[in-house]
């Protein structure tokens, strides 16, 4: 056994604590502040656009067509078409993205191909919508002779959110907890069976809550539907999802882009709809996902 | 008598092997029905590169590559048609830095106050307002930022131009800023406590334990986050499109308008330029550029992330 | 065993710790003799680390845990209005149970208590010492700015017992600090232990009643929070006083 160590002594310190808590403080400050920028941020947005966008909201500005005419326009066919393809959006990108999830969670083999399929995934979700746009316009527009229409719309918007519902329904999945799996497969019962009966109830209301979040995206896009010829001037309701359409950011967008100030409030007025809309989304979204939380 | 219980029997079983044969096919039928559904997501990434590589083949049999990116001029309407797309890689890449410049410090500080400073009280109100913020449509931050961050912007600046590239920096900087915010929190969380209490154990101050031991310990998720914010600014469309103009220009002027790959690519569909054209082409080629720059950004930081993960697991 | 000399390190009096309304410490009142080691055993839960937290205000750090009474260290009491916790800290200095060393070069993760505290003599010679005070030098002198991470479990407790002495702490608090080894590395720890009690006052926290009796002096028996016996180690091993502390050294409870 080599001797005892020499403690190490007599060592000059300078620990200067005042000083190190003054620096401290100035940066607790500077922290703060940055979190109340954004809280402001919020807050100067939100009020910036209801002053001006309350001013314009009245019955007549929701069943209005839009018009040359400020007084006279209104979101009517933005609604209409809102609603129009973000029926057909939920309806295409829900069973895709959960059967997605449900085949990477519960079939794929752990192995090098399931991982690059993962990874895709992840890319696709960092794709620029506008890409997804320029794809919907070749793909949907042209290839497959859909026109400016409802579906080619919806179309472009499913793939876009695809990604993110396939992960938040696989994190959902995910969570179901695997003991509930092997009572069932211990019950004789198939894949398909379990996943049925067991799984994806207890995933579910995670599943709806991403989906929901999902669509809160969906309903904001412009870019891509813009590629795909959504026209900024519609004077009628869309009847079938081969018809043209608009939807709501792009009368808004319209809107902002026109000189008169006229516009500018109607504009204002649309975003506080739309920001109603997506209040009403993201509100039933957090419900869920508490009142899953709390039945776990 | 036996012999009609015996055939009774078969049939029974016979009955029972259909059932099970058909449960069989009934799984693999929608196993593969599954697995299709995994696949559109592999179709959707092939019709991504297919389409942008074909249509911009088709434009570089055109134009020379090397005009395309290194030249100075975009003007592909009008004449003399040029097709330099630096300039909107410059519009692009502006408003990414000046977006940058207000999301990363002020979203990595707030991701330092509320992973050590703030109460949990703070975190239950602070992270739902950032979601909030994240998730309000780019519409609305375009009317933000030419309603209202411009007119101030020209009342401290004159000489700031109706359409600029400072407020659409400052517009999509407090877009990205709950991503940089959220998910370098998310990594300076999961630095263990253990080293934070080591630090603590030495004699350092909660600014010293924050700054040189924990951001340092999540330092690859920190940078991660914000490579995949400036992936998200330089996607960014209406937002840039609204506030920031449509003026093509190779200046590092924040108050001057440009024009970015994103906001060109929208004001040529918003246009009548001929389906097929050479014009229209660029439309193609300039998005394959963006797809490009995002993937290459978004793939670093996955690779990032990845490194980070095997520390800490 | 519990009236404070000349020769006192640290005393607590009437030291207690609540969360919430159960109180983890309750009313532990002892002197810590310099340059000696002290053992706290006990059953789990019996409030043996958080008493020993109390000592460098680490309980400072949850929020939940409310200290009342007293802790003297040199005639001052730790606890008071104008304490701040980082002074203290450096003086008393902690072993956690599991190694914890920063993602950081051997080097630095020595260095960082030196460069927070405004070290102002020669930074290498100063970590070289402390690494060789903590008997780990030859094994890492030629891989200094190496990962701490890449050491094994048992160096990586010796960094981090060099990263305490750095700087120059009177006290050393260590919380189970082999419990996360293996043997070979938990007696390596225990002949380290055993040699630094010359320069410093050691108070060791364990569940491991071998190690108590092999490596301390003094031990004291905590049990649900309270001080049953506090007496030299060998007497209590021996000829304990109190019922509840033979039970517990015979191992009839755990």
């Amino acid at each position: 056994m080599s001797p005892a160590p020499i403690a190490p002594r007599g060592g000059r310190f300078e620990p200067r604590i005042a000083h190190r808590q003054r620096v401290g403080r100035v940066f607790h400050g500077l922290c703060l502040g940055a979190v109340v920028f954004g809280m402001l941020s919020l807050v100067v947005l939100i009020v910036d656009v209801s002053a001006d966008g309350l001013q314009v909201l009245s019955l007549d500005f929701l069943t209005n067509y839009a018009s040359r005419i400020p007084d006279r326009a209104g979101i009517r066919a933005a609604i209409l078409g809102s609603l129009w393809v973000m029926s057909l959006v939920a309806v295409i990108a829900f069973p895709l993205g959960v059967g997605a999830a449900v085949y990477l969670e519960e079939y794929a083999p752990k192995n090098r191909l399931t991982r690059l399929l993962q990874t895709n995934i992840a890319n696709l979700a960092g794709v620029p919508s506008i890409v997804y746009g320029i794809l919907g316009l070749a793909v949907f527009v042209r290839f497959f002779a859909l026109g400016r229409s409802v579906l080619a719309g919806a179309l472009t918007l499913a793939l876009l959110i695809l990604p993110v519902v396939i992960i938040a329904a696989q994190e959902a999945v995910r969570a179901v907890p695997g003991s509930l799996r092997e009572a069932s497969y211990g019950l004789g019962a198939t894949r398909w069976q379990t996943i049925r009966h067991h799984v994806l109830p207890v995933a579910m209301p995670g599943i709806l809550t991403g989906t929901i979040l999902a669509l809160s995206r969906a309903i904001g896009e412009t870019a891509p539907l813009i590629m795909i010829g959504a026209l900024t001037f519609i004077a009628f309701d869309p009847a079938s999802p081969l018809d043209a359409f608009t939807v709501l950011p792009i009368q808004i967008y319209n809107w902002v882009s026109l000189p008169r100030q006229e516009f500018q409030l109607l504009a204002a007025g649309g975003i506080v709809v739309l920001l109603a809309a997506l209040l009403l989304m993201n509100a039933t979204a957090i419900l869920l996902r508490n009142k899953y939380r709390n039945e776990l | 008598m036996a012999r009609g219980m015996g055939s009774a029997a078969m049939t029974a079983r016979a009955d029972a092997l259909t059932a099970r044969r058909r449960l069989v096919v009934q799984e693999r039928l929608i196993g593969a029905l599954l697995f299709g559904c995994g696949l559109v997501s592999v179709l959707t990434t092939i019709g991504i590169v297919v389409v942008l590589l074909s249509q911009s083949l088709g434009f570089f049999g055109e134009v020379s590559p090397v005009e395309f990116l290194t030249g100075t001029r975009w003007s592909p309407g009008l004449s003399p048609q040029s097709f330099g797309i630096l300039p909107l890689v410059n519009g692009t890449l502006l408003i990414g830095a000046g977006s940058s410049i207000i999301a990363i410090p002020l979203g990595l500080a707030t991701a330092i106050y509320l992973s050590e400073y703030a109460a949990l009280r703070t975190r239950r109100v602070v992270k739902p307002i950032l979601e909030i913020l994240a998730g309000i449509p780019t519409v609305v931050y375009g009317y933000f930022g030419i309603m209202f961050v411009t007119p101030i912007l020209r009342s401290i600046f004159p000489q700031t131009q109706i359409f600029n590239a400072a407020s659409a920096s400052i517009v999509v900087g407090i877009m990205i800023l709950p991503l940089v915010s959220s998910l370098s929190e998310d990594a300076l969380s999961a630095v263990p406590r253990s080293l934070r209490e080591a630090a603590y154990g030495l004699g350092a101050t909660k600014f010293e334990v924050s700054t040189r031991v924990v951001v340092p310990a999540a330092l690859s998720g920190v940078a991660a986050s914000f490579i995949l914010a400036v992936s998200r600014a330089i996607g960014e469309t209406m937002a840039v499109t609204i506030a920031a103009g449509m003026q093509p220009k190779m200046s590092l002027n924040l108050l001057e308008s440009i024009e970015t790959m994103t906001a060109y690519i929208v004001q040529v569909s918003l246009g009548d330029t001929p389906y097929g054209s050479l014009e229209y082409r660029t439309i193609f080629a300039v998005g394959l550029m963006l797809f490009l720059i995002t993937l290459a950004m978004n793939l670093l930081s996955q690779r990032i992330t990845r490194r980070f993960r095997e520390v800490y697991e | 065993m519990t009236t404070p000399t000349a020769d006192t390190a640290l005393e607590a009096r009437g030291l207690s710790v609540h969360y919430g309304d159960t109180a983890a410490v309750r009313d532990i009142s002892l002197t810590i003799p310099k340059n000696r080691i002290v053992a706290f055993i006990g059953p789990s839960g019996c409030g043996k680390s958080t008493l020993l937290r109390c000592f460098n205000r680490m309980n400072d750090l949850i929020p939940a845990a409310r200290v009342s009474g007293e802790v003297l260290f040199r005639g001052q009491n730790l606890y008071a209005e104008r304490v701040d916790p980082v002074e203290v800290r450096r003086q008393i200095g902690m072993v956690f149970q599991k190694p914890n060393p920063f993602p950081k070069s051997i080097f630095e993760n020595v260095a960082f208590g030196l460069r927070i505290n405004g070290f102002k003599d020669d930074l290498a010679e100063r970590v070289e010492q402390s690494l060789r005070a903590a008997a780990l030098w030859d094994e890492v002198k030629d891989r200094l700015d190496d990962n701490a991470l890449g050491l094994s479990g048992g160096q990586q407790q010796r960094l981090c017992i060099a990263r305490a002495l750095a700087v120059e702490p009177e006290i050393l608090l260590m919380d189970e600090p082999a419990s996360a080894l293996d043997p070979m590395a938990t007696s390596r720890i225990e002949d380290l232990i055993g040699d630094l009690k010359r320069h410093y006052t050691i108070i060791i926290v364990t569940h491991n009643m071998q190690q108590a009796a092999r490596v301390s002096d003094q031990t004291a028996f905590l049990y649900i929070g309270e001080l049953i016996e506090y007496s030299d180690t060998e007497r209590m091993f021996t000829n304990p006083e109190h019922e509840r502390t033979e039970a517990y050294i015979t191992g009839r409870f755990g």
